[in-house]
């Protein structure tokens, strides 16, 4: 969730601009707290102060918050009792929060705004964890195809192709014409190996998620097909961290694709203006002949803390910020997607190719199981999908001891469960 | 009874300590014997005292099995390596040949002051596999590319590299001053003996330096035990595990993964690991120390 992105003179002189209106004493008014982080946070006055403006008997206080920082701040928050009325949640934290009751079912509040069919499937499903809605989709993150169009024509293929086989295929001719790399897949992440796994349809956990369910062949068989671009040598064995210069190398064709998130639209852009015709997006292809394949619903949501004393005050603030307007507005500001349609047709986003191949990809999104293990699980499967990788070891030992570890880590949820904790 | 007047002065200081060190490493204990999590956080009854099983489990988790050879790999190379190279640069500085002495402790010193996060920063762009510096000169050699921090057998002596070059200052500054102390005149007349250098070194500079050397032994031995922020920033425990350290492993059960219990165990298990080591290494020196008094029959009569 980690993003580099500098800071534009523009929120500078806005954060002057705030400080200085802050000078005005606004009295009897209701103070909402609000937490953003990263980006989101840099614009989060510039979207507060114009709920202000619409609610003068309403005040945010923000807090911006650096997003390598926000879990541990949200969790030490709720220690010591101190959590904001309104805070951003990364979409894999809700569970986790929600485990710890910490925050407030919205349903009810959300019907109410009627704004619910405007919604997609994936993004909306992310924020409901044992059927309670614990949170609103704020904006999406999911991964696709990023790929350089010009590198593909030159090795014969017109279109990207919309299956893995093809893909695997349009790789290797590359790698014949070009000597380097179809596709970068960082070896030391989950995503895209649970993306696999989503596409075969493996279920990752069983009987509750209380068992770990990586022996299954779906997962067998996603595994394997991850493991195939690393054996062929068709992706580098390098972990994200690595590639000092993600960006330079793309421009430079190291490698012809890559899958990522909509927050690389803005930097490839920025950072090779001399290749912006040469690059293009496409949703991810599938095993199965579908199109667009499913990708991952990834995001974050705002959420209403269950112990906030101004729950109606926080909740007109959550309504304004997940509105279709606000949503196109943080689109302009940042570059995160709408997880609504109505936004989709603004002639903003509907006018940009690039852009539209994620608005494609929102009809096809899947989370990934919605318990507070996730994270921890996930990065077991980094790490096993790594050492498989890079031949450490055997891919079959590496799943059993992968299910083992996440039977241990899920140890504690049985027993909650056969408590009926 | 009255206290002594003393203990008034040492009062604050001490009550600090017992409230900010003493009660919260005595918490900790009492955690590594619960399953102290997330669930726990939100409801004290989810909490179950586990005994020892933290410990029992640790003792079967592979990864605390990594973490543990990882650090061993860092204590046992990179101490040795990092004594001898501030060694080396103490002498160095010190000889009577050395013009501006001054200017070389201070430039050699930089690296220790330096933030280490900055350090990291630029380190990882000299061992970048296709661009880097180190590459290049290697390359120079007729040397092929070595992908230091991606490679599991190059990550753990690309670390130890740099954390030799960020801390020798320390060490060089205390050998410095132990040089310092070892009187002129021994070295007048053992060289009237006809004495050449080496021996000097070897029956003179070694000797004395023995209590300098143990000290910083010791406290080169901890510090490497407790390797952290180097893997942090650099490799975040990677390739493969193969730069997990335990202190590293113990914040990310810790604060990651909020698993406060076994943290709090892997931090008792590298406290006695440490412990054990030191006492170890004190002992050593005592045995030493005795055996080289004895012959002289200064040693006390045994009861």
């Amino acid at each position: 969730m980690s993003r580099t992105r500098s800071l534009c003179p523009r929120s500078i002189l806005l954060a002057c601009a705030l400080i200085l209106s802050g000078c005005q004493p606004e009295e009897e008014a209701e103070v909402v707290e609000f937490w953003a982080f990263g980006s989101e946070g840099e614009v989060a006055h510039e979207l507060a102060g114009e709920f202000e403006r619409l609610n003068p008997e309403i005040r945010v206080e923000v807090q911006q918050i650096p997003w390598s920082a926000a879990h541990e701040k949200l969790l030490t928050a709720y220690a010591g009792g101190n959590l904001p009325d309104v805070f951003q949640l990364g979409n894999t934290w809700i569970a986790e929060f929600a485990a710890l009751r910490a925050l407030e079912d919205v349903a009810a509040r959300f019907e109410n705004t009627g704004r619910k069919g405007d919604y997609f499937e994936g993004p909306l499903d992310v924020a409901v964890v044992d059927e309670r809605m614990l949170a609103v989709p704020w904006y999406v993150d999911t991964r696709i195809l990023f790929y350089r169009r010009d590198l593909l024509e030159a090795a014969g293929i017109a279109s990207p192709p919309r299956s893995w086989e093809g893909w695997f295929e349009a790789m290797i001719r590359v790698r014949e014409r070009h000597g380097d790399f179809g596709l970068f897949l960082p070896i030391d992440a989950w995503e895209v190996p649970v993306i696999f796994a989503l596409q075969q349809g493996a279920a990752l956990l069983k009987d509750g998620n209380r068992y770990g369910d990586f022996l299954h062949p779906d997962f067998r068989a996603a595994f394997d097909f991850y493991l195939r671009g690393f054996r062929e040598k068709l992706t580098p064995a390098e972990a994200s961290g690595q590639m000092a210069n993600l960006y330079r190398e793309f421009g430079r064709g190291y490698f012809a694709a890559l899958i990522t998130g909509p927050w690389n639209l803005g930097e490839f852009r920025r950072r090779l203006p001399d290749v912006d015709a040469a690059w293009d997006t496409a949703p991810l292809p599938s095993f199965d002949g579908s199109y667009p394949g499913i990708s991952l619903a990834g995001g974050a949501s705002l959420a209403l803390a269950a112990g906030s004393t101004r729950k109606e005050a926080a909740w007109k603030l959550i309504e304004f910020l997940t509105a279709p307007p606000q949503q196109i507005r943080l689109y302009r500001l940042t570059g995160d997607l709408p997880p609504g349609r109505t936004a989709w047709s603004d002639p903003v986003l509907a006018g940009d190719h690039k852009a539209q191949s994620f608005r494609r990809q929102m009809d096809r999104l899947l989370p990934p199981p919605k318990i507070p293990e996730w994270e921890r699980i996930a990065s077991r499967i980094a790490a096993y999908a790594e050492k498989a990788a890079r031949g450490e070891m055997a891919p079959s030992a590496a799943l059993e001891a992968l299910n083992d570890e996440v039977d241990r880590i899920l140890e504690k949820r049985r027993w909650l469960l056969e408590r009926g904790r | 009874m009255r206290l002594n007047p003393a203990f008034w002065f040492i009062a604050p200081a001490l009550a600090l300590l017992a409230m900010f060190v003493f009660l919260p490493v005595a918490a900790a204990l009492g955690l590594s014997f619960t399953d102290f999590d997330i669930y726990a956080l939100a409801d004290i009854r989810r909490l179950r005292f586990v005994g020892l099983d933290n410990y029992r489990r640790l003792f079967g988790d592979a990864e605390f099995w990594m973490a543990l050879r990882n650090t061993l790999y860092f204590v046992a190379v990179g101490g040795p390596l990092s004594v001898l190279v501030s060694l080396a640069a103490a002498l160095l500085v010190n000889h009577r040949l050395t013009p501006f002495k001054g200017l070389f402790r201070s430039l050699l010193f930089l690296p220790v002051v330096t933030t280490l996060v900055a350090v990291a920063v630029v380190w990882r762009y000299l061992y970048q596999p296709r661009n880097g510096v180190l590459n290049y000169l290697l390359g120079g050699f007729g040397i092929g590319p070595v992908d230091w921090l991606g490679d599991p057998d190059w990550a753990m002596p690309a670390i130890i590299l740099m954390a030799v070059w960020k801390n020798f200052g320390f060490n060089m500054i205390v050998f410095v001053a132990g040089l310092q102390s070892i009187p002129e005149s021994l070295y007048e007349a053992a060289s009237i003996d006809g004495a050449g250098a080496r021996q000097q070194f070897f029956h003179i500079t070694l000797p004395l330096l023995a209590p300098t050397f143990l000290f910083v032994a010791v406290i080169t031995m901890i510090g490497h035990f407790q390797l952290f922020a180097e893997p942090y920033v650099m490799t975040q425990g990677g390739p493969s595990g193969s730069t997990l350290s335990i202190a590293l492993l113990m914040y990310q059960q810790g604060f990651r993964w909020w698993n406060l219990g076994y943290a709090s165990a892997i931090a008792f298990v590298l406290f006695g690991l440490v412990l054990s080591l030191t006492v170890l290494a004190a002992g050593l020196r005592k045995l030493r120390v005795a055996a080289e008094e004895e012959p002289e029959g200064r040693s006390l009569p045994k009861p």
